[in-house]
């Protein structure tokens, strides 16, 4: 038998026998050790294949309908209508993505699990005030990552983007407005968070688009970066 | 009811889910939400609570399906954790339902008859791995799984120091992944 260390908690996070302090501890763990998340990987498959070893009754119809129901009254669509083929196209590439962000080693993805971290907290609370205010227009943010515009009635606006990478050192994030070819400097930012909330220092007109590139610190008063997020017509 | 996204494996359509498309979500649901209300009611031997818990776990794959990677585990693997994580934490809010868990005995056969063939083959594999562990390691697994308890529950449950409840879970799980690994090559070698 090996000798028993933190990493041997492994099996038992897997299992999800771990009290809210002890799985905390682990995911801080988590972060920062190869060996682990290697090792989370495989008992996680084991753990999870459990579920299949019981008697599977259907669930009732309306379960189904009201988990969409409240799935779509969290987050309405912001993507409601596309053709089959270019949800397919989505998916790869968002998967493409996803496996970019993983490749840097952003996120864990147990991390998901833990609603503990409290900067992602606070971004998440962000987040949910802007979904709760009525007034907001939501447009699709795509590209590297996947986001979120939203627009006030007074065309301020907050660009929310999931699992954007870390700016490389000497190297800001910068936002761009976009109307008629012309862009207009909306602000730097760093990313390297799961959820990144930049609010917008530029008004985003209706007919506009938002788009982001990497730019040498402290920012360009044009863009020179290739646009790595953009987001569809405001 | 349309399913035009069958052809696409689980971790295309969670990055649809993260791209907030309901269809996709309807999808995982499909593949993943009978597994999950067996498993949420074998937990809490409670139908409505099992509901709550289905829900409340497929509502987090919607809000985290941007956090999913990959390289880091199966979608099936990550999305049933999210419902086990959630039907642990209603689990340990219903400290009732826990001492259920201790019968083993299978679950009188409801109306799983109509349930899919590949479901029931998975079923076969993984009862069969369970049953080749030794009694302590598979007592360890099934409590912690299905019962919801905590490695220091256990430990105190069963008079065992708690080192041995972490290596009987290590050992155990270590060893159902072998056997599932060689059943998964036994059915593709067939």
């Amino acid at each position: 038998m090996e000798s028993l260390t933190i990493h041997d908690l492994t099996a038992a996070y897997a299992l999800g026998a771990l009290d809210a302090t002890e799985s905390r501890q682990y995911e801080d763990h988590l972060a920062t050790c190869e060996v682990c998340r290697e090792q989370l990987a495989e008992l996680g498959g084991a753990a999870s294949a459990l579920a299949f070893a019981v008697e599977s009754p259907a669930p009732p119809e309306a379960l189904r309908s009201r988990i969409l129901v409240s799935a779509r009254a969290e987050r309405p669509n912001v993507v409601p209508l596309r053709s089959r083929r270019t949800a397919a196209i989505a998916a790869i590439a968002a998967v493409a993505a996803v496996a970019a962000v993983a490749a840097i080693g952003l996120g864990i993805w147990a991390s998901s699990l833990s609603n503990s971290l409290d900067r992602e907290r606070s971004a998440r609370q962000k987040v949910e005030r802007l979904l709760a205010d009525p007034t907001n227009t939501r447009v699709g943010v795509s590209g590297t990552n996947t986001g979120t515009l939203f627009v006030g009635r007074d065309d301020q606006a907050t660009l929310v983007v999931s699992g954007l990478e870390r700016a490389p050192s000497g190297r800001t994030y910068e936002a761009w407005v976009i109307k008629g070819n012309k862009p207009v400097r909306a602000g730097t930012f760093s990313g390297g968070r799961t959820t990144t909330v930049v609010p917008l220092e530029h008004q985003v007109p209706s007919g506009s688009i938002v788009a982001v590139t990497l730019e040498r610190e402290p920012g360009a008063d044009a863009p020179h970066g290739k646009i790595l997020l953009h987001s569809e017509s405001a | 009811m349309a399913r035009d996204l069958a052809h696409l494996s689980d971790e295309a359509v969670v990055a649809l889910v993260a791209r907030s498309d309901e269809t996709a979500l309807a999808e995982l649901y499909d593949r993943y939400g009978r597994v999950a209300y067996g498993l949420a009611c074998r937990m809490l031997r409670d139908r409505a609570l099992a509901e709550d818990a289905v829900q409340e776990g497929f509502l987090a794959v919607w809000r985290n399906a941007h956090r999913f990677v990959p390289e880091r585990a199966k979608a099936s693997t990550w999305i049933l954790t999210l419902i086990h994580r959630r039907t642990v934490d209603i689990v340990r809010r219903e400290e009732r339902r826990r001492a259920d868990a201790l019968e083993l005995a299978p679950e009188p056969v409801t109306d799983s008859a109509d349930e899919s063939a590949w479901l029931h083959l998975q079923r076969e594999r993984v009862q069969s791995a369970l049953k080749q562990l030794p009694d302590p390691q598979r007592e360890a697994l099934e409590l912690a799984y299905y019962g919801g308890f905590t490695q220091a529950e256990l430990a105190e449950r069963l008079g065992q120091p708690i080192g041995t409840i972490k290596s009987r879970m290590f050992t155990g799980l270590s060893r159902m992944r072998e056997l599932l690994r060689e059943s998964e090559e036994m059915a593709w070698s067939r």
